[in-house]
């Protein structure tokens, strides 16, 4: 009985109440709550957009930063990203349709060789919250698939990824391929993986090395407001 | 004397020769073989002791760990090898040794070094997951637990969806080890290869640090 009358009708909360709910649904990683509730927001009247930053991202940040600090570890932060997922998957036709904001395009994917993408695939998440969008290429990429997708796409942003010390110099292979045609300075390339760092980022001529998916977005956001800068002065 | 797995997976352990001059200074995870190999080709000269097995889900961990050991050890003997290949600490670790004035063992990690550097490096197999002996006997305590599979099953396809097949590297013939990992292949949803390996580059190397 006193578990009925603690149980929570999400359909029952005010607003702002029902987003500090999704907020515990998705650090808990409850898909089908986050579902549930993206459908009672958006049937209340809100945008797309809006339930994305407030309900999800938000609350997938709160999620990253105890990642980050330690409180949660890879299996809590992937029942979030799925419950997450639940919610995008309702959103992403709306956002078309409803004129969200577009940030910039990202060709993102795993290195040659390497077939981990978790990290990549959260990253891919978390940018898509932040407006990008984003063409995922899957894993084990060689250069090629890479430049010809960044061209096909007339992406802003190349992110690659790595799990392992054996794959991640294949980066270096990407951009300086990049660079041997003369297409380096048309994109900003981001790194990232468990098993790099700032120094391994500058070593290879990236333009950023990402330590997680909510400094990835942070990145890329400050590159793209750079680069209109640039473009405006121009 | 037989090493116990779970104290080398945490713990580490020490297996000191009253007369050595060489210190072993080697993952957890190489005891078994180690020890096997100082047996069979009387290599009394040699002492072994093992850090943590368990430090290899935390790669970055294990520099600072040998360094510590070394510094601790290096009176104690007149010279130390360390058993540990690059095992994911891009470079760290053979840049300390090279400081040091170390040896180690080549290669990118134990899986190499197992089935031999360059055999293993011409197979270029991108979706193969390895377990040798040690990890077997100690699957859920490296893998099952460390990932979340015995909480959240339904996450294995999220880690192991682009992974085929397991590729159990023998160190040793023995059908229970092989019922194990074919289990643990079962458990991953992946398909399953028995593959013995011997002690490869490992036993190589070690016959030149044993070398009088």
């Amino acid at each position: 009985m006193a578990e009925e009358e603690d149980e929570i009708i999400l359909s029952e909360l005010p607003d702002e109440e029902l987003v500090l709910q999704m907020h515990d649904d998705l650090y808990d990683g409850l898909k089908e709550e986050i579902e549930e509730g993206v459908g009672i927001l958006l049937a209340r009247g809100w945008t797309p957009y809006k339930v994305l930053t407030e309900a999800l991202v938000a609350g997938m940040t709160v999620v990253g930063n105890d990642f980050r600090d330690g409180i949660l570890f890879v299996p809590e932060v992937l029942l979030a990203a799925n419950a997450m997922k639940g919610g995008m998957a309702i959103l992403k036709p709306l956002l078309a349709e409803t004129g969200a904001p577009r940030m910039g395009k990202m060709v993102i994917g795993t290195v040659k060789g390497d077939i981990h993408d978790i990290g990549k695939n959260l990253v891919g998440m978390m940018m898509e919250g932040a407006g990008f969008e984003i063409i995922d290429l899957g894993i084990n990429n060689p250069a090629e698939d890479y430049i010809a997708a960044l061209e096909r796409e007339e992406a802003d942003i190349l992110g690659m990824s790595a799990l392992l010390t054996t794959t991640m110099p294949y980066m270096k292979v990407v951009i300086d391929t990049l660079k041997e045609q003369g297409k380096r300075q048309d994109y900003i390339v981001l790194v990232g993986g468990a098993p790099l760092n700032e120094e391994f980022g500058k070593a290879i001529g990236a333009d950023a090395y990402c330590r997680d998916a909510a400094v990835a977005v942070e990145t890329a956001k400050d590159f793209i407001a750079r680069k209109h800068n640039q473009m405006a002065a121009g | 004397m037989t090493p116990d797995d779970q104290q080398l997976t945490t713990d580490g352990a020490a297996f000191p020769a009253p007369t050595a001059r060489i210190l072993l200074l080697a993952c957890g995870a190489l005891a078994h073989e180690i020890l096997a190999l100082i047996r069979t080709n009387g290599w009394d000269h040699l002492s072994l002791i093992c850090l943590p097995a368990i430090l290899h889900n935390h790669p970055e961990r294990i520099t600072p760990a040998v360094e510590t050991a070394i510094a601790r050890h290096r009176p104690e003997y007149d010279e130390i090898f360390v058993v540990y290949a690059d095992c994911g600490t891009g470079g760290q670790l053979k840049a300390l040794c090279d400081r040091l004035g170390v040896g180690m063992v080549e290669g990118p990690h134990c899986y190499s070094f197992f089935e031999g550097n360059a055999a293993f490096a011409e197979r270029a197999e991108v979706t193969a997951f390895y377990l040798t002996d040690f990890l077997v006997r100690q699957f859920d305590a490296f893998v099952w637990k460390p990932l979340g599979l015995d909480r959240h099953p339904d996450l294995r396809d999220m880690y192991f969806g682009n992974y085929e097949t397991l590729v159990y590297q023998a160190q040793t013939d023995d059908p229970a080890l092989d019922a194990r990992a074919r289990d643990c292949a079962a458990r991953l949803g992946l398909s399953y290869e028995r593959r013995f390996t011997g002690y490869g580059d490992l036993e190589t190397t070690l016959r030149g640090v044993a070398r009088p």
